[in-house]
């Protein structure tokens, strides 16, 4: 079946856990948040949440700072 | 960017969410000492309420932390924070059990709905995000300082290592800075002079300084002046 993986399409097996979607990704849970469909998904169910087709998944993590620099000097 | 970190003294890193970059899997939770560093999560590139919740939620929920920097911006230009958004998502996180401190403008009146809706903290801009223009009204962030008793931190607008100097010396708890040392040539070195701006502005305010007048007052006294003519 196919989800939206961060913004991009990427065929999975069907009924692929959120668990096993990261192993597969090679990513630690512990490093990361879980949306399913805007839904935030606790870690203690990432292995019992089941995706379904056409699924939006947000995998996020820890990014540096705030915002950039902007474009005109004074 | 570590060095700088070293560097610069600090106690807390302020940390956005994003896409992890599946790619590379990488996480700056990977470079960051916890022991070293209380890591503080702040809802970066949040235009609405309900998206800084959200977002405070899911850095609860990844055990970064209960403590948020709780942005909530106004207007992309200028990235002013939208007060009112502000002061509703504090209301709402205080509520939720986080401690809440809010980035928000230099006025003290929304400082003080600020606390009164839970804040732990405020924190006034001193001037636009990266603008590098310094505390552009010291006036009122001593205002803010004599409204509010929660702690005052000057988040945003710290372009070089006196105006870092000048947020301290108002009284203000401490400084919140990202473009002033990561834009500047050398960050390390900058990093290093924000340390010793920051520790200079304290103990000058600590020390308390003489007032400023608009007639000189002689420092030393006539008295022994000898005949020289």
């Amino acid at each position: 079946m196919e989800i939206r993986l961060n913004g991009n399409a990427r065929d999975v097996r069907d009924h692929i856990t959120v668990a096993e979607l990261l192993k597969e990704l090679n990513i630690h849970p512990e490093r990361v948040a879980v949306l399913v469909n805007q839904e935030i998904i606790k870690k203690p169910s990432y292995a019992s949440a089941t995706l379904r087709d056409g699924d939006a998944v947000e995998v996020l993590t820890v990014m540096a700072g705030g915002w950039g620099n902007g474009d005109e000097s004074l | 960017m570590q060095q700088a970190w070293a560097e610069s003294g600090a106690e807390i890193i302020t940390v956005a969410i994003r896409r992890m970059n599946l790619a590379t899997g990488g996480s700056l939770l990977d470079y960051m000492d916890r022991d070293r560093y209380t890591l503080l999560p702040n809802t970066a590139g949040c235009y609405t309420t309900e998206e800084a919740i959200k977002t405070s939620f899911i850095a609860r929920e990844m055990g970064l932390s209960d403590m948020i920097k709780l942005e909530v911006i106004g207007d992309e230009k200028t990235l002013f924070p939208d007060t009112a958004a502000l002061v509703e998502a504090t209301e709402v996180l205080a509520k939720e059990g986080f401690i809440v401190l809010p980035y928000t403008n230099d006025d003290p009146i929304v400082a003080k709905r600020l606390e009164d809706a839970g804040a732990a903290a405020v924190m006034p801009l001193g001037a636009p995000i990266g603008s590098g223009l310094g505390v552009r009204n010291p006036y009122n962030i001593r205002i803010i300082l004599e409204m509010v008793r929660v702690p005052v931190i000057v988040d945003a607008g710290v372009g070089t290592a006196s105006d870092a100097s000048i947020a301290m010396e108002l009284g203000c708890d401490g400084v919140l800075m990202n473009t002033g040392i990561a834009g500047a040539k050398d960050p390390i070195t900058m990093a290093r002079a924000m340390r010793h701006a920051v520790e200079a502005g304290r103990l000058a305010y600590v020390a308390g300084r003489i007032p400023k007048k608009l007639y000189a007052s002689a420092s030393t006294p006539l008295e022994g002046m000898p005949e020289l003519l």
